[in-house]
């Protein structure tokens, strides 16, 4: 409870209308969970809302990370606390440069009297961009401009690397990769989640890249509730069973 | 009228709210009439030619209506009887930069002005340091015999050039404010560069208007002669000292054939400016003109530099950046008169609005019949801020003859709700967020602007952004 994330009966509305009712969920520190289920039952709603999006609205309940409430907290106080949402649909920023925003988004985490230094930055840049796979020249594109999908993905990752949180939320991030780069997505998440001992919560379809990425635990999600969890078992009847078959039992 | 010493309190600026007393020495008293004509006349001690065309220009400022129907309605708020048409400052500044208020500098600061110039700016080393600068940029000029003086001096001292080409392309009736800045103006530059001279600093300024102390009616003219090359850069995005609050200037500029002039203006006027100019360049044989305009401050501003392309292969281009905050209007744009074959022309133009801002843009181009192989691409890009904000565009194509190209492009925008979620979910407050976009939104203009200006420009649109959100 005072540590990791935890949902405590949340009841969540998006447009007036309910998403979930209910809902509770732990992460303890360090742990990475996924989180699987069809389309459509507020996998990303949830996720937006532990980020403090200002449509989706927590009517009751609430939502701790290492104890503190983030309710009515602001997006970017939510960020600065350590939590990152990699999107699932990444927006385009036509004019703002890769290099550009990361380095406005750490300068927003540094204290009052920290000096930024351009060469550690691109150093560590181009190093974390090496990692993933990604040219350096992306960095002085526009932000998603252009970039496929599976460019965007990386991007994604990419931030994640340079920002360092503690606590990662993954919406999707392995839709669109062919499967070298999802297999390197995973391990280097995985990689960097043990060094630093992140903690993080991951949607996904993909059994394929669950097995990389090792998550703790998985938790399936129907109609609003968390219907199963366990561990890597579960990966296997979700491919040869769907999600349906969780409802059943 | 006699010239006597009163003290203004408030002469202020821009957003900082900052004010200090100036005794001017000088002032033409409120009001605006033949008398006045005369006094600021006396006070320059002008030959007669020029007095008689200050008396004439007012007859015909007297005579012009206000522009009716199509300009921003706050304009008929303007009220010509309200303001001082000359002050001037008798006697050198007292002050020293340790008498300026903290919040002056911190602006000067946060703007990134270095020390020298903020020291400038903020008035305190006027008379002497303007012309130690002044005679800096003198004499690395000098020998290529580029001349750079205030226009009073340029009229006092080379009269053959300067009435050749004075009122020649801004005629006094024009319009009533170009009518109006001939019968009062003061202040503003006049410059010479001889054939094939490459003036690689740029001239700037506002060392000068500064010195004079006034500059609500300044009046430049830019001759470039043959081949040669030059950049100008006007007002600065520092505050501005005026105590009135009219501002209306007229530029002139003539690019002789085979030169290359670019005039760079970022105007910051404070929020009570109403800011009405007139600005046109004639662009000779091969020549080229570019106008950079940035648009900040100000109440209003109705401002549409105009180049004509006057001789063949001549190439105009007009690149615009304003921002309307609550409560303003940018009413800016372009005109390209093409008069000649193979000339080409581009207008480019990115406005922001926020808040209860207005922004809109009007283009006009115009090519005249007989001609083959003009050349135009104009593009319109708007952003708004808010549900409230306000943008417009109105393009005017008129093309004799079907051998041309012309192209119009217009866009609006609106920073999405997501995508400020977006950056603010990397730890970017919504302030920073607005900035970032908006920076991201006028990027590609501002890579065109000079180094210097661009980093000024930036951090300014910072402080915008600071104030939107509040």
């Amino acid at each position: 409870m005072d540590s990791g994330l935890c949902i405590q009966n949340l009841h969540l509305q998006v447009e007036n209308q309910t998403v979930l009712e209910n809902f509770s969920l732990d992460v303890p520190k360090g742990e990475i969970h996924a989180l699987m289920g069809p389309n459509g039952v507020g996998k990303s709603s949830l996720f937006k809302a532990i980020a403090g999006h200002p449509n989706y609205h927590v009517l009751r309940g609430d939502i701790y990370f290492n104890g503190i409430s983030l309710r009515n907290r602001k997006p970017d106080d939510i960020a600065q606390r350590g939590i990152f949402l990699a999107f699932q649909h990444p927006l385009e920023m036509e004019g703002l440069s890769v290099a550009n925003f990361i380095r406005a988004a750490l300068q927003s985490r540094q204290k009052a009297g920290e000096v930024f230094s351009s060469t550690d930055f691109y150093a560590q840049l181009y190093c974390c961009m090496d990692q993933l796979r990604i040219d350096h020249s992306f960095s002085s594109r526009s932000i998603h401009v252009g970039f496929s999908g599976g460019e965007k993905k990386r991007c994604e990752v990419l931030q994640m690397l340079m920002l360092r949180p503690r606590f990662a939320l993954l919406d999707e991030i392995d839709s669109g990769l062919d499967v070298d780069i999802l297999q390197l997505m995973a391990k280097e998440i995985h990689k960097f989640q043990e060094e630093n001992k992140m903690g993080g919560l991951v949607i996904t379809h993909s059994a394929r890249f669950l097995r990389h990425l090792r998550p703790d635990r998985v938790h399936v999600l129907l109609d609003g509730q968390i219907v199963r969890s366990g561990q890597e078992e579960i990966i296997g009847q979700i491919e040869h069973s769907g999600y349906r078959s969780f409802a059943l039992s | 009228m006699r010239p006597q010493d009163i003290n203004i309190a408030g002469t202020e600026h821009t957003h900082s709210d900052f004010s200090y007393d100036l005794s001017y020495a000088l002032d033409a008293g409120k009001g605006l009439s033949h008398a006045t004509i005369d006094y600021i006349s006396d006070a320059k001690g002008e030959c007669p030619w020029i007095r008689q065309w200050r008396h004439e220009a007012l007859d015909i400022f007297l005579r012009k209506p206000m522009p009716q129907g199509w300009p921003p309605e706050v304009l008929q708020q303007l009220r010509f009887e309200d303001f001082h048409y000359y002050l001037a400052q008798g006697t050198e500044s007292k002050k020293s930069w340790e008498d300026v208020a903290p919040e002056v500098k911190k602006t000067f600061e946060r703007l990134g002005i270095p020390e020298q110039e903020r020291k400038f700016l903020a008035g305190v080393e006027a008379q002497f340091d303007s012309e130690a600068a002044y005679s800096r940029i003198q004499s690395t000029l000098q020998r290529q015999g580029v001349i750079f003086v205030s226009s009073s001096e340029g009229l006092a001292h080379y009269p053959e050039i300067f009435r050749k080409y004075f009122g020649q392309i801004v005629p006094v009736g024009d319009n009533k404010f170009s009518a109006l800045n001939s019968a009062v103006f003061s202040g503003g530059s006049f410059i010479y560069v001889p054939p094939y001279v490459k003036v690689t600093q740029p001239l700037q300024a506002y060392f000068r208007i500064n010195a004079e102390n006034s500059g609500q009616f300044e009046r430049t003219l830019i001759i470039v002669d043959e081949g040669a090359e030059m950049t100008y850069m006007e007002g600065c995005t520092a505050p501005s000292f005026s105590k009135a609050m009219l501002h209306s200037a007229v530029v002139e500029l003539v690019v002789l054939p085979h030169a290359k002039v670019q005039y760079i203006s970022v105007q910051n006027w404070s929020r009570d400016v109403f800011n009405l100019v007139t600005k046109r360049g004639v662009a000779y044989e091969n020549s080229e003109i570019r106008w950079i305009d940035c648009n900040i401050g100000s109440k209003l501003t109705m401002k549409y530099p105009c180049i004509i392309l006057k001789e063949k292969h001549a190439k105009g281009e007009m690149v615009s950046i304003s921002v309307a905050h609550d409560g303003q209007w940018q009413d800016t744009g372009a005109k390209m008169i093409h008069l000649s074959s193979g000339t080409s022309s581009r207008i480019v133009s990115k406005s922001i609005s926020i808040g209860t801002g207005i922004a809109s843009t009007r283009s006009f181009v115009d090519v005249h019949p007989s001609l083959e192989d003009c050349k135009n691409h104009t593009q319109c890009d708007a952003l708004l801020l808010d549900a409230q904000s306000h943008s417009c565009t109105s393009p005017a194509i008129r093309v004799w003859g079907n051998l041309h190209s012309v192209q119009h492009e217009a866009s609006v925008s609106k920073i999405s709700e997501e995508q400020l979620f977006y950056l603010q979910q990397r730890g970017i407050p919504k302030a920073q967020a607005l900035s970032l976009s908006v920076n991201g939104f006028i990027n590609d203009l501002i890579q065109e602007f000079p180094m210097e200006y661009s980093v000024e420009l930036k951090r300014l649109i910072e402080l915008e952004m600071e104030g939107a959100v509040g």
